[in-house]
């Protein structure tokens, strides 16, 4: 790693940061995709099956 | 024309028979004069120099307490619906809308002021430069309450909702209002917040009327 | 989805935008979107954080601008996607318009908190405290509570293509007042403090430092691009679902 001088705290804390809120959105918008696709496909198996 | 006259002197009779309205927007009002000081300290010349900004906040947040009042009565009985379908058109309804929240909102609260004014001991001529931007501010604050409280109308929790849509918006009058009437400013400055308060006024009562009516007719479509 | 969106238009764009047909095309534009922004956050990071040098006036803090600038950017860029998709809302009624708007409103209110929070960590070592309330910060800062009210009224709203309409209306008339306050706060800000600081976008930037910064703002906008296609797309996907399981009960109710 390279020297960041003496404010690297502030340096690592907001990439921390933004790379926990970018990563936290990224896993939630996929958790949804896939949720949701599976809820309709369980839903419109059952139609199926129900007709 | 006559139509809307009878309207409005309908708004401000019901308005007036629910008085406890008034009496909740007063006592509220009031409480703040009373809490604000009291966690400041009786510092009188601490006081006075907040003053400004603590009776506008003060009236700001007074002024969204009775805010889900504009349509929900009329909602609720259906009126609301049977003024879609008359000749006068929402836009009008809510341009009277906007004129009976003001004379039963942020009139009181300007009339008070004088009350809170002693409370906070600032001098005469400040009272009256805040008097004079809450009289020419508070109706772009009553246009952006009459837009929050059409946007709200058919929730349950719109009361709640409101306010918070409200304040953000809010925030350019209550730089210019308080801008105005703070006494450590130039001349200059001061003229150029109160002709920057009035143009905002006008131009958000002009405009918050149709804004308000467009809300209205798609949350009931 | 609703019955406006069954109903094919002959104009290509409804076409585009229709929610069968905008689900076949946004489907091919997430694997490269993908690539590209991770393409672009790898370069992007080796630039920020090796390849650059520290800044003869900040030092090593320059490189938290460039997390920085680009979430800046996305905040205001989300509000303007939100300000189009309301007026196609309102004006054309295209259900795609709304589903656009609601999924872009966490997008935003996410990337204006990553705005404060990385402004902050950075005017904490440049100039001295966490919270400067310079315009810019201001004015990012109630840009969030915006998208706050926007989203907390898309939420209280149990009829979602009643509640598009209505956060319409909210997202222009906030359209029209974000100049509104922008231009008071910088006018507040004259008042009470002279800005002497330094303007990150100046047009004294050394080539050095805008090589990471357009790259990071281009990952960070195909990012949102591809988190934007992906909400909508599950927005769609969560609409038809939500019908089918009204016809299911609908159906259940019948039969006992």
């Amino acid at each position: 790693m390279i020297d960041l001088g003496p404010h690297a705290t502030y340096i690592i804390a907001a990439y921390s940061f933004v790379f926990i809120v970018t990563v936290g959105l990224i896993a939630v918008t996929v958790s949804n995709v896939t949720r949701q696709a599976r809820r309709l496909e369980r839903l419109e198996a059952e139609r199926k099956s129900g007709a | 024309m006559q139509a809307l006259w009878a309207l409005l002197i309908r708004d401000l009779k019901s308005a007036s028979r629910a008085g406890g309205s008034l009496t909740t927007l007063i006592a509220f009002y009031l409480s703040l004069g009373v809490i604000l000081p009291i966690a400041i300290g009786p510092d009188k010349p601490l006081l006075a120099s907040l003053g400004p900004a603590l009776i506008w906040t003060g009236v700001l947040l007074s002024s969204l307490l009775g805010l889900d009042r504009i349509f929900v009565a009329d909602h609720d009985d259906g009126s609301l619906t049977a003024f879609r379908h008359t000749r006068l058109g929402l836009s009008a309804i809510s341009f009277v809308k906007l004129i009976v929240h003001w004379l039963t909102t942020a009139l009181p609260l300007i009339v008070l002021t004088p009350v809170m004014g002693v409370l906070f001991s600032i001098d005469l001529d400040t009272l009256f430069a805040v008097m004079l931007t809450l009289l020419l501010g508070t109706p772009a604050i009553t246009a952006l309450s009459l837009v929050a409280a059409a946007l709200s109308v058919s929730l349950k929790r719109g009361a709640v909702i409101a306010p918070i849509l409200v304040m953000p918006l809010a925030i350019p009058a209550v730089i210019f209002g308080v801008g105005a009437a703070k006494p450590v400013l130039g001349a200059g400055q001061a003229e150029t917040a109160l002709l920057f308060l009035s143009a905002m006024s006008l131009v958000f009562v002009a405009f918050a009327p149709f804004a308000a009516a467009l809300a209205l007719r798609v949350s009931q479509e | 989805m609703t019955d406006q969106g069954e109903t094919i238009s002959t104009n290509w764009f409804s076409q585009l935008a229709h929610p069968g047909f905008f689900m076949r095309w946004s489907a091919y534009l997430i694997w490269p979107l993908a690539l590209i922004s991770a393409v672009l956050f790898a370069v992007g990071l080796w630039f920020a954080l090796f390849h650059s040098p520290a800044d003869y006036q900040m030092g090593e803090t320059v490189r938290i601008m460039y997390v920085h600038v680009p979430n800046a950017w996305l905040s205001q860029f989300c509000y303007g996607i939100m300000a189009v998709s309301a007026v196609g809302t309102l004006v054309w009624r295209h259900p795609m318009a709304d589903v656009s708007m609601k999924a872009a409103a966490p997008l935003g209110a996410a990337f204006t908190a990553m705005a404060l929070v990385s402004g902050a960590l950075w005017g904490r070592p440049t100039w001295g405290t966490f919270w400067e309330w310079d315009g810019r910060m201001t004015s990012t800062l109630i840009l969030f509570l915006i998208y706050l009210g926007l989203i907390a009224l898309w939420r209280t709203f149990e009829d979602q293509l009643r509640a598009a309409k209505v956060v319409a209306v909210l997202t222009l008339v906030g359209a029209v007042n974000i100049p509104i306050i922008k231009f008071s706060v910088d006018w507040w800000n004259t008042l009470h403090q002279p800005s002497t600081f330094f303007r990150a976008d100046g047009p004294k930037a050394p080539a050095s430092i805008i090589t990471p910064l357009l790259t990071m703002t281009l990952a960070f906008t195909v990012l949102f691009l591809l988190l934007h296609v992906l909400r909508m797309r599950t927005e769609v996907t969560k609409r038809k679902a939500d019908r089918l399981e009204h016809l299911k009960i609908a159906r259940q109710q019948k039969a006992s």
